[in-house]
């Protein structure tokens, strides 16, 4: 029972033996490592539930095309809904002080219509919960896949050639490292998200999503891509690199057939702690107003929308923080597990 | 000692000097931007831009622009918004700095103490009650992001329990110490305590895990086998050497609250601080405000690890003579 819960103090003493004797039996050291993913528990546990958001945020459109029978992008301040048998408008007059103006409709906590109540343009926010978490998913995902990608080439050339490529290319990553991660990502979104990005052939659109994408991914290079290129380095000091030099093989494919398979333990590891801290960054971002650009929208905001409504209508602040809650709470208890599955002595912290 | 000193101050100068490098290009070099429309904001008329086009010499050299930026901001300081037409920017940076810096200086006690004392606990208690709620918090801890979890205290302090339980609790804003400490305890108790919860979170984790190691070590078989007391040799022994993971953390992590999660939360309890300040360029486009706090924002996270670094130094010897 007991055991799921402490990863870091008896499995990272106990694995290296665990390790030695399934090495035995089985023939890669990959699939021992998947076999003891699989055996955790709380790991396991964990990838269902990233599974099953997966899933329902991906079936956002059955929601609004089929269950609820609205269009969570457009306003809808004159509509309308049916609940049981009498009609309610989405935006009711305020009862409270004099009189005036409108708040939206609060949760009616029936699935088929505006079951989280409405936002300020009497927008379906359940449907939107669902369509944001695709973007957040999204943005979290791919900004981590192209991160680590990005990191593990940088951090091998670096390694792996040393002298002049390894000097620009760690000054590239201390002056990033240096830099507080908000404040680059604040410097760089303010600038692009506004006009957009244009490099000659490549043009960005100021609304795209790849912009808050490839900042995410560029300001978190340094934390993978220096201990890739450490990693490397004492790989290269290893008899069958030496060896793999000496037979005359190119550089080329003592990277990708020697080197690659070696760093790739290391480098999995840090997937979903990264996932879960891109999915952090994006959020706070939004909330900056220099994230996701409507009409898109993401988890992060609509609990910017919600801030507005926070007395009133809390639902719209409350949901999507709930689902960033669930998401990286399992992301990063996924992470200790693969971290005790792969690479049982990194150091890794998420921050935030 | 003193020679350490230098080059750890040394290297934090060259760090700067890259950093304003950097946000020079990220804000004047940008391809496809024009930069006087960016600095005179949305609405600017074509003798605006000609002012601004001359004040930051745009149609010379690189370098030379690179110059007369940083002589507008950190020698003249006269850098002035155009979207608030004529407001100076370094004297609005320095009046709230003094906020960030409460508002940090409190969550910084609040959360050693209480992530120190959940580590402790923890790692006494190994495997007990305690243990799985301190990981428990530990992973919440980097999975809740702050400015939620602080629009959340202010769903519970100013929401329906405002007119009983807390309503000592002000509805935002900031009083200075020297015009009334009590109010100025009562503005930041809840962001104190909020921001401070998710860091005790993770450094109560770390430790506990320390600890652990450290419990497992020959040093410490030693001190038992000489029969000192569990309680010495926890305090006296393992939990000297586990501070130091805990020192080299907090460097690290002071910058991250400056730059990032104290914005938020200054942002979301209204708190005047240089987040807040962040806040109000990024909602008017107000380039030059923008830029003035994350240059002054990036300084003071480069000089505070500094300072951590020499303090860690201080306490391990052994570093001084790696570095």
């Amino acid at each position: 029972m007991g055991e799921i819960e402490e990863p870091s103090a008896t499995v990272s003493v106990a694995t290296p033996i665990a390790v030695r004797l399934t090495a035995v039996d089985s023939d890669s050291p990959w699939r021992s490592s998947l076999q003891q993913l699989r055996r955790n528990r709380a790991a396991m546990t964990a990838l269902g539930v990233l599974l099953f958001m997966v899933v329902v945020v991906l079936l956002a459109p059955v929601y609004a095309h089929d269950i609820a029978h609205d269009n969570p992008f457009a306003s809808n301040l004159q509509g309308r809904i049916k609940i049981g048998n009498h009609y309610r408008s989405v935006m009711q007059a305020n009862t409270q002080g004099l009189g005036l103006g409108v708040t939206p409709i609060g949760p009616t906590w029936h699935f088929s219509k505006y079951f989280l109540g409405a936002d300020e343009l009497g927008r379906d926010v359940f449907a939107r919960v669902l369509y944001g978490g695709r973007v957040t998913l999204l943005i979290g995902f791919s900004s981590g896949l192209i991160c680590i990608a990005a990191a593990t080439v940088l951090g091998m050339l670096a390694g792996y050639f040393g002298r002049a490529t390894d000097w620009i290319i760690s000054r590239l990553l201390d002056i990033v490292w240096a830099f507080p991660i908000y404040l680059l990502a604040i410097s760089l979104s303010v600038i692009l998200v506004t006009s957009g990005l244009d490099l000659g052939i490549i043009h960005i659109g100021a609304g795209s999503l790849l912009l808050p994408i490839l900042i995410i991914a560029s300001v978190y290079v340094p934390y993978v891509a220096r201990p890739v290129r450490g990693i490397v380095f004492s790989l290269k000091e290893r008899e069958f690199i030496q060896a793999a030099i000496a037979s005359g093989a190119s550089d080329w494919h003592i990277l990708r057939k020697e080197i690659l398979p070696n760093v790739a333990p290391s480098v999995i590891v840090f997937f979903p702690l990264m996932v879960a801290l891109n999915i952090l960054t994006e959020s706070a971002l939004s909330i900056l107003g220099i994230g996701v650009q409507p009409p898109q929208a993401s988890w992060g905001t609509i609990i910017n929308d919600g801030l507005q409504l926070l007395y009133t209508r809390p639902w719209v602040a409350i949901a999507p923080g709930i689902c960033i809650v669930i998401v990286c709470v399992a992301l990063n208890i996924l992470g200790d597990g693969v971290r005790d599955a792969f690479d049982p002595r990194a150091k890794l912290r998420g921050s935030i | 000692m003193p020679r350490f000193i230098a080059k750890r101050l040394a290297s934090a100068v060259l760090v700067m000097f890259t950093i304003s490098v950097l946000v020079f290009l990220i804000f004047f070099a940008t391809p496809g931007v024009n930069p006087a429309s960016r600095i005179a904001g949305r609405s600017a008329t074509p003798a605006v831009l000609r002012q601004v086009s001359k004040e930051f010499g745009l149609n010379r050299p690189l370098p030379i622009r690179y110059a007369l930026m940083m002589y507008h901001l950190f020698i003249k300081q006269d850098l002035t918004s155009y979207v608030n037409i004529g407001d100076r920017i370094i004297p609005q940076i320095t009046a709230a700095a003094p906020i960030t810096l409460s508002l940090i200086s409190g969550a910084i006690v609040i959360w050693l103490l209480v992530g120190i004392s959940a580590g402790i606990i923890a790692a006494k208690n190994k495997g007990k009650f305690v243990d799985p709620l301190v990981m428990f918090f530990g992973i919440a801890a980097i999975s809740i992001p702050v400015y939620w979890l602080c629009e959340m205290v202010l769903i519970v302090t100013q929401g329906g329990l405002h007119s009983s339980i807390f309503a000592w609790v002000p509805n935002g804003g900031y009083v200075s110490i020297t015009q009334s400490p009590e109010q100025w305890f009562t503005h930041l108790v809840f962001p104190w305590i909020t921001l401070a919860s998710l860091y005790a979170g993770i450094y109560a984790r770390v430790l506990r895990g320390e600890l652990i190691n450290n419990l497992n070590e020959d040093y410490i078989r030693t001190a038992r086998a000489k029969g000192l007391s569990e309680r010495r040799i926890l305090y006296r022994h393992a939990l000297r050497c586990s501070m130091i993971t805990i020192v080299s953390l907090f460097g690290l992590d002071v910058g991250v609250l400056v730059g990032g999660a104290a914005l938020l939360t200054e942002v979301v309890f209204g708190l005047p601080g240089i987040g807040w300040l962040t806040y109000q360029g990024l909602t008017n486009l107000d380039l030059p405000l923008i830029m003035g706090c994350v240059m002054y924002g990036a300084f003071f996270v480069v000089l505070a690890s500094a300072a951590v670094d020499v303090l860690y130094a201080y306490i391990d010897p052994r570093i001084r003579v790696v570095n």
